[in-house]
């Protein structure tokens, strides 16, 4: 009997991954990672999650582990983001929990451990292109979690299986209440899992590093309003700008860290038609020509195409991506892999 | 695989209720189910078995009946002697970097003092004379550690005490002492003493705190006043009457369990170390013979899911509250690395552990941590 070793967050899907893995005739046994150490939403170091994870284990018949990753998620995950805060980079902790944490160091154990396959409730599918395995979209396109998994290549691909990509969340906690998990109604994480949504970013960051007040700025270089923390604002930003009451919409263009101003205009300054990208990874060979790219976890994919050194090309003037976020590439419904916008991609003598 | 196929070695974490506990115990969860407090004869049934308890409690443990107060258990007792002896004129608690969290977490929450052990887990003594003054109001150190098994000396220990902060109550947990160590001869050198019945073949959920009646600590719960006041809430009678009856029978085959479970530790350890990167903690000398623990090159929580997956039951550090393993603050605290303690595993017997147990450790241990070696070398994962 194949063995597959299941993480289980103490969400409804990965709850329903595993009941579907046990179904499959799979010897199943569950895991859940402890990641951090301080508050989450759900209790110090997301104990209520574990429990949670640990009872549907139990109503399913099997063997539940929890693996202490506290130390590895502080190094790879949360000092990262913090220091890429510093940098002028708006960061995607998710992004790096999957790529270090569950398909590094989750994918390695649960090789060393003797399981098959390791297998997560991520709305994925893992398809076949002629012979080798490839990541798609989920089937349900409002939970589609392709983005966030873009950087599993083809070699780690192998070892996985998503087995709730041909179904639609609904479909998910259909399945969940049916079999009676405590997890079928539970509502579904949002945010970053290490803030807390009482704390918020800005005091969580403010505790770990200095932000630095800052200068708005229009394009001729006016000073049009100020900033707290200038390390918060995103590139595309419209929210929380403090322009003194100015009613027209303006957003953040530009924001340079060593002199503390961001330039802030309308929506139509903010469009360019390439995104200078760095830190590629592909999920098999590296592609040149024409992609659909996805700049957000749940934003749409455009056309666009990559050249030779990488950089991307919309075929249409798009907004600038800010700097620290993946651009995920796909071909229809597979991801062929990403990278990430690099600082400087947006600057305002950039765009055209 | 069946129950008989178990190889457990995890009595540290909690014993198999003995079948002449489970007998004595069955009549008071039955029939005889009085409140204690009460006046009638069913609750007279009910009182006489709580006192009857009380009294084999004190014959073992050589104190007064009145200094027996029962409790939940060793996390409750330990509290209470912690909680209960500090005071506005007396502020300051005192203990070993070692003590089980049950006396650490409050001994740090009151803003007490953590004194410094040795690479065997033995108290500084020096350190600890120079902790104490006159704000002290309690010192706790336990008998064995419930990690590494490392046996106190508490005779030194109580003398710098006596010595250095006499208005001080000496508290020690005796839990994991119980099955090895004489408790007479322990209380003789302290003013208080925790026990539990689930170390000792007794049931979950009960426990003492014995403390003489010169000393009363002040109470955590307070209610209907039972305990002498000192521990309100309605007695479990027949978690008591299974403790009295585990301990005694704990007390009287003492001499023997030690004998025979010190031949198994010898042979769990001499086997355990022939494994390459495999050290015992502490000597054999200077622990009880039912602790074996050992320091592995490879991740406890890796080791204990392939031995678990063979029918063997271990443990390694203490868990958090969600399950997940943490360094061992015993291992740091005796100057090991976070390397070191991250490989930590202890392999605990009492009543029931034999050969056969031991026949099996040593024949699944040595390829499960080789397979873990193996891999963690290739993909120079620490």
């Amino acid at each position: 009997m194949k063995r597959a070793l299941v993480a289980m967050s103490g969400g409804v899907d990965s709850s329903v991954a595993a009941a579907l893995m046990v179904e499959s005739g799979y010897e199943v046994e569950g895991v859940t990672l402890r990641l951090w150490g301080g508050d989450s939403d759900s209790g110090c170091c997301s104990v209520s999650d574990v429990d949670d994870a640990r009872r549907v284990a139990q109503q399913l018949g099997i063997v539940h582990h929890v693996f202490n990753y506290a130390d590895s998620f502080d190094e790879v995950v949360v000092t990262p983001y913090v220091e890429a805060h510093g940098a002028g980079l708006t960061p995607n902790p998710c992004i790096e929990c999957n790529r270090h944490i569950k398909f590094h160091r989750l994918v390695e154990r649960s090789d060393l451990l003797g399981f098959d396959v390791l297998v997560t409730g991520h709305h994925v599918r893992k398809v076949d292109v002629a012979g080798r395995p490839r990541l798609a979209r989920s089937v349900d396109d409002t939970k589609d979690q392709s983005y966030v998994l873009h950087m599993i290549d083809e070699e780690v691909l192998a070892r996985c299986e998503f087995p709730l990509g041909d179904m639609t969340k609904a479909d998910v906690r259909d399945r969940a209440a049916k079999l009676g998990l405590r997890t079928a109604h539970k509502p579904e994480s949002q945010d970053v899992c290490f803030i807390t949504s009482t704390e918020g970013r800005s005091r969580f960051l403010g505790e770990r590093m200095v932000l630095h007040a800052g200068e708005l700025v229009d394009i001729d270089g006016t000073v049009v309003g100020s900033t707290e923390a200038i390390e918060l604002i995103t590139i595309g930003q419209r929210r929380g700008l403090d322009l003194g009451g100015s009613t027209e919409r303006r957003y953040a263009l530009d924001v340079d860290l060593p002199s503390r101003r961001v330039v802030v205009g309308p929506a139509e300054q903010l469009e360019t038609n390439a995104v200078r990208l760095a830190d590629h990874r592909w999920v098999a060979e590296a592609v040149i020509g024409p992609v659909l790219a996805q700049v957000s976890a749940h934003g749409e994919s455009h056309s666009a195409t990559l050249d030779g050194s990488g950089q991307l090309f919309w075929d249409v003037p798009r907004r600038r991506v800010a700097p620290g976020q993946s651009v995920v590439f796909y071909r229809d419904e597979v991801v062929l892999g990403g990278a990430v916008a690099a600082l400087g991609s947006c600057s305002v003598s950039e765009s055209t | 695989m069946a129950s008989d196929d178990l190889c457990y070695l995890d009595h540290a974490a909690s014993t198999p209720l003995r079948t002449e506990v489970f007998d004595v115990m069955v009549p008071y969860l039955r029939d005889h189910f009085g409140n204690p407090s009460g006046a009638h004869r069913v609750a007279r049934d009910a009182r006489r078995a709580l006192e009857e308890a009380r009294d084999r409690v004190a014959e073992v443990v050589g104190s007064s009946p009145h200094d027996v107060v029962f409790t939940s258990g060793g996390t409750e007792s330990d509290n209470l002697a912690v909680r209960g002896f500090v005071s506005q004129e007396y502020p300051t608690p005192v203990c070993p970097a070692t003590e089980h969290h049950a006396v650490l977490d409050p001994v740090e929450h009151l803003d007490g003092r953590i004194v410094r052990v040795d690479s065997t887990g033995r108290v500084d003594l020096e350190h600890l004379a120079a902790s104490l003054d006159p704000s002290v109001g309690l010192v706790s150190v336990m008998a064995v550690n419930n990690e590494t098994g490392t046996i106190a000396d508490l005779a030194s220990i109580s003398d710098v005490v006596r010595s250095s902060a006499p208005q001080a109550i000496l508290h020690c947990d005796a839990v994991q002492a119980a099955n090895w160590l004489d408790l007479v001869d322990v209380y003789a050198k302290v003013d208080a003493l925790s026990l539990a019945g689930h170390k000792i073949g007794g049931p979950k959920g009960v426990g003492v705190l014995v403390v003489s009646a010169s000393a009363t600590p002040r109470p955590m719960l307070l209610g209907g006043g039972q305990e002498h006041e000192r521990r309100s809430g309605t007695q479990n009678v027949a978690g008591a009457v299974g403790f009295a009856a585990a301990l005694l029978a704990t007390t009287r085959d003492r001499a023997s369990q030690a004998a025979r479970v010190s031949a198994l530790s010898d042979r769990l350890v001499a086997g355990a170390i022939a494994i390459e990167g495999v050290e015992a903690t502490v000597g054999a000398e200077a622990r009880v013979p039912g602790i074996c623990h050992l320091t592995t090159s490879v991740n406890s929580e890796d080791l204990l899911i392939l031995l678990d997956r063979e029918g063997v039951m271990a443990s390694a550090a203490s868990s958090c509250a969600s399950g997940a393993l943490n360094p061992s603050h015993v291992l740091l605290a005796m100057g090991r690395s976070v390397a070191q303690a991250t490989g930590a595993l202890r392999l605990s017997m009492s009543h029931g552990s034999d050969n056969a147990q031991i026949d099996r450790l040593l024949e699944v241990l040595p390829p499960a941590i080789e397979t873990l070696r193996a891999a963690s070398d290739g993909s120079g994962r620490a």
